[in-house]
């Protein structure tokens, strides 16, 4: 177990940021690949989330908690936001039978 | 130590992401979001944010998929729907794909370019604990006007879903 662990580069702010872009692409690369719009929205959420990480990889490297109290505010708008988008997933669904991003394309020029 | 858990909690959160956007099912989704999500809650705790730790799992992991599980079900979606639906878009798969490694670049260049203290390991950083006491007076006092509106914004949220949702009654 030790030999494994020395040999692991010690972790530097930068491992975080870099992880919390890595979850970012891949959120950004559901939004956009995937037709089933619950998958769209978690991806969302996952987007959100990579986002918190920095803010909190840059509150600890700053040494100050403005950061976390914007993580707070953020998972709280986060969490209306889900609300929201859920029931118009609701409404879409009982209009047009289906969950999929094309079932809403009226819109599209 | 740290370091274990570093990776131990970012592989978790990483591969929970990854198998949550190719997964066919929402359902499992859901669930490997929700892994993903105790990953984070762990790396947060690793940063020292114990508070926000514990909210993102009771908020994040426990309330909000909580949500998504219900509305999965309640759609009651049959195996043939999600057959019959295309998973996945192509155009947008590639689109997607450019943007997300342009963007994984960028965020790369700028953090090994202007490199603002960012090299420095967190271990070697003056501590900072973030338990509920020591967020309360940056939360409470500092932030009280942006946290009214917060519950501002959820009571319109929820009369939003609410009005969103309801059948007209005959």
């Amino acid at each position: 177990m030790t030999p494994v662990l020395a040999a692991l580069p010690p972790v530097t702010v930068q491992h975080y940021l870099l992880l919390s872009a890595l979850l970012f692409a891949v959120g950004l690369v559901g939004v956009l690949f995937r037709r089933n719009i619950l998958i769209v929205l978690m991806s969302l959420e996952l987007m959100i989330s990579a986002a918190n990480l920095a803010l909190v990889a840059f509150s600890r490297v700053h040494g100050n908690l403005q950061g976390q109290v914007m993580v707070f505010f953020s998972i709280a708008v986060a969490a209306a936001e889900a609300a929201v988008a859920l029931s118009l997933i609701i409404a879409l669904f009982r209009t047009r039978g289906g969950v999929s991003v094309d079932d809403a394309a009226e819109l599209k020029g | 130590m740290e370091g274990l858990g570093f990776y131990a909690f970012g592989a978790l959160a990483l591969v929970g992401a990854l198998l949550m956007v190719t997964s066919r099912n929402p359902l499992h989704g859901v669930l490997w979001l929700v892994a993903s999500f105790l990953g984070l809650a762990g790396l947060f705790g690793g940063l020292g944010a114990h508070f926000l730790a514990a909210v993102q799992i009771l908020v994040y992991a426990g309330a909000i998929l909580v949500l998504f599980l219900f509305v999965v079900m309640l759609l009651n979606l049959r195996p043939d729907d999600l057959t019959r639906m295309p998973s996945f878009s192509v155009r947008g798969g590639v689109g997607g794909l450019i943007l997300g490694a342009g963007g994984f670049a960028a965020v790369v260049g700028a953090v090994v370019l202007g490199t603002a203290g960012f090299d420095r390991e967190v271990s070697a950083l003056a501590p900072l604990e973030a338990g509920a006491a020591e967020l309360a007076v940056p939360l409470f006092r500092d932030a009280l006007l942006p946290f009214e509106a917060v519950s501002l914004l959820l009571l319109a949220a929820i009369v939003g879903a609410v009005a969103l949702t309801k059948r007209r009654l005959p």
